[in-house]
């Protein structure tokens, strides 16, 4: 049996506690404290203790889609991203780049952050790009 | 927050406004409890009689929307005793003799009939922040979610720098953040006036930096808001709109507005984990990741960079989602030649001076707090030492206004929006966790005794909460947590959606719609009436 602890940050408010998750083969199936991280110094709340549970959750989307006569329908990723960028495309050409908005999150990593935002000013040209952290 | 967490073991008084810190940010109320628990003074100001204030040596309910008149009251009533620290406001500050006029405004028996705060807490909560030193503030939603966000937030400002607590140990102006990356999603540029780092879209030679090692030029021209974009969408001036991680249809305010814009786009995109509300209306949905499948780091409400690691592959054909962010430039004709995100923090770096001193390896199991400038800076636990960012700390002379919508014979009650202990935003994540649903399954609306009475309304009855805006049915709690004449709802819960009914006005700089203030009815439901009768 193959068992891991690996150390991460809980992503549930913007506390920042220190995580272990718990893998046995290659499973996730727990989520502890990290007793001496700097922020929650061994503790979790309700919501920490449960992180693994909306990750493992059997509603996760497995396949990107793309709507097909009204229905939503999975497809490949090559189908997704070629549909995504050549919709995008048209929408540039025929009304220019700010007419494309840009929503990053403030639940994804800085990394994916800053592609998110250089994506949206250098490859399609706006700076229409805005986040949840005023709602 | 200027300051750090750990600071609060240094606070002789904690004060804390518009955050229900021990459902919403529970380890950090533990931090409070412990200063408390050690000798520490605890003020709490909320609308709502919250867990904390059992513990606080004075609570206080004002009426929502009225912060800036506590806030200055208690500022009136200390410059008036001089419990203010008149050296630090002469050495570090300016600005202050036009404030103080317009602090003149707010004696005590004025605030206490705005506010609905007795003079005689105004006067013990204003003596106790000024003389129990340092002080700190913390603030949440309650604060900045207000057509007079930026002015709450200005008037926490100049009460802290009013008694010298700005830039020491121990005191500090402390935002908690709600969401785990929002400090980090800002610091990368993930706002229309700022490029990473906060430098602005606007600056002729920011803009050359970043061209240097991006190859493009970024556009200078300010770029939309969420509510200007979604004005936009209205418009036709939006055509595509590209959502990563977000449900904007639960956390939105005035959802159908949100709706019908919707509707008119050409193209929506929506990256997510799960089929969220909004990902149902998407003509391209992207599978995404969650936090324990990929590689990364998040930034802290203290400013700390954390590291975030890879556990599980994400189900099925679901990507990480920097991955999909490379695959999409790249099919636009834009490849990014990262093979990692540790390849792209290294580029964060160069283009952020507060993160160029920090390293994966650096960054280990603790994490370093920004500004980091150069790879032996220890990070920054305390900001504005010695001196302001800017130089002198600035008081801005603010002034009471009253919320967009008060109430009115059609709509009597003040709702009021936030969250509760086992759930996070719009549920999309918390309510697909079996225990975590199961701790909290039911949409509420919170109504005190005394309004219950008069509208014949019991615990537990099925009502109907209505405003400008729309209706949503659901259960009623009857507590004495509200003021009379005040309404609490949860906004997790999609079956109720608290956002079908919030005020869609905003305060005109930050764009923070009043999700904490709007007019409301209520009425109790005859039976009879199906579940999707009842939301009208």
């Amino acid at each position: 049996m193959d068992c891991r602890l690996v150390p991460s940050v809980c992503s549930y408010c913007g506390t920042g506690c220190g995580v272990l998750f718990s893998v046995i083969d290659g499973t996730l199936v727990g989520t502890y404290p990290i007793k001496t991280h700097p922020v929650n110094e061994g503790s979790l709340c309700i919501k920490g203790w449960n992180l693994h549970e909306h990750i493992t959750s059997p509603k996760r989307l497995r396949n990107p889609m793309i709507r097909r006569n009204g229905q939503l329908q999975p497809v490949s990723w090559d189908e997704a991203i070629q549909e995504a960028a050549s919709r995008l495309r048209t929408v540039v050409e025929e009304h220019g780049p700010d007419s494309v908005g840009v929503l990053t999150s403030a639940k994804i990593t800085n990394e994916e952050n800053y592609l998110a935002q250089k994506l949206a000013r250098t490859v399609i040209g706006t700076n229409n790009v805005d986040h949840c952290a005023r709602l | 927050m200027t300051n750090s967490l750990a600071d609060m073991d240094r606070s002789e008084c904690l004060f804390v406004i518009g955050s229900n810190t021990t459902e919403t940010h529970p380890m950090i109320a533990k931090r409070i409890l412990r200063a408390v628990e050690r000798g520490a003074a605890l003020i709490v100001a909320d609308p709502r009689h919250i867990q904390l204030a059992r513990f606080a040596t004075v609570a206080v309910r004002h009426r929502p929307g009225t912060d800036v008149a506590l806030l200055c009251g208690l500022m009136h009533l200390i410059v008036r005793n001089n419990w203010h620290d008149q050296d630090y406001i002469r050495q570090r500050t300016e600005g202050f003799s036009s404030f103080e006029r317009v602090l003149q405004n707010y004696p005590p028996e004025r605030v206490a009939q705005i506010t609905g705060v007795a003079v005689e807490d105004l006067v013990r909560m204003a003596e106790i922040y000024a003389t129990r030193s340092p002080a700190a503030i913390y603030y949440a939603m309650g604060i900045t979610q207000h057509t007079t966000g930026v002015d709450n937030v200005k008037a926490c400002a100049n009460l802290a720098m009013l008694c010298g607590n700005v830039g020491i140990p121990g005191g500090g102006v402390n935002p908690l953040r709600g969401q785990n990356n929002v400090q980090g999603a800002c610091d990368m540029g993930g706002l229309p006036n700022v490029l990473p780092g906060y430098q602005p879209v606007g600056d002729e030679q920011v803009r050359s930096r970043f061209e240097e090692v991006w190859g493009t030029r970024p556009p200078g021209q300010m770029g939309k808001t969420i509510p200007e974009m979604i004005q936009g969408m209205q418009e036709g001036r939006i055509r595509a709109l590209y959502v990563i991680g977000e449900n904007p249809r639960g956390s939105e305010p005035h959802l159908r507005h949100l709706d019908s814009a919707l509707e008119k786009l050409d193209l929506l995109i929506v990256q997510d984990i799960f089929a969220t509300p909004t990902a149902q209306k998407a003509d391209v949905v992207f599978a995404a990741s969650a936090v324990a499948e990929k590689d990364g780091t998040f930034t802290n409400t203290e400013r700390r960079c954390l590291r975030v690691r890879k556990a599980v592959d994400p189900p099925g054909e679901a990507l990480e989602d920097w991955r999909i962010l490379c695959r999409l430039a790249d099919a636009l004709g834009a490849p990014q030649n990262f093979e990692k995100p540790e390849d792209i923090f290294e580029e964060i770096r160069r283009v952020t001076p507060s993160y160029a001193g920090m390293t994966y390896a650096r960054l280990g199991i603790d994490g370093l707090q920004w500004p980091c400038r150069t790879e032996d800076d220890p990070g920054t636990p305390i900001l504005h030492v010695g001196s302001f960012a800017r130089g002198r700390g600035i008081f801005h002379p603010v002034a009471h206004k009253e919320p967009a919508e008060c109430p009115d014979d059609a709509y009597p009650f003040i709702l009021s929006t936030g969250r509760m202990f086992a759930h996070y935003h719009t549920g999309t994540m918390t309510r697909a966790s079996t225990h975590l649903d199961r701790e909290q399954h039911t949409a509420y609306v919170e109504i005190h005794p005394k309004d219950a009475q008069t509208l014949s309304i019991e615990d537990g009855d099925q009502v109907r909460v209505s405003t400008r805006r729309g209706a949503v049915a659901l259960e009623a709690r009857v507590t004495n947590r509200v003021r009379p004449g005040m309404l609490f709802m949860p906004f997790h819960f999609q079956e109720a959606a608290a956002n079908i009914l919030t005020n869609p006005a905003a305060d005109p700089v930050a764009k923070i719609p009043e999700y904490k203030a709007c007019a409301a009815a209520i009425e109790k439901i005859m039976g009879g009436e199906t579940a999707q009768e009842r939301s009208v």
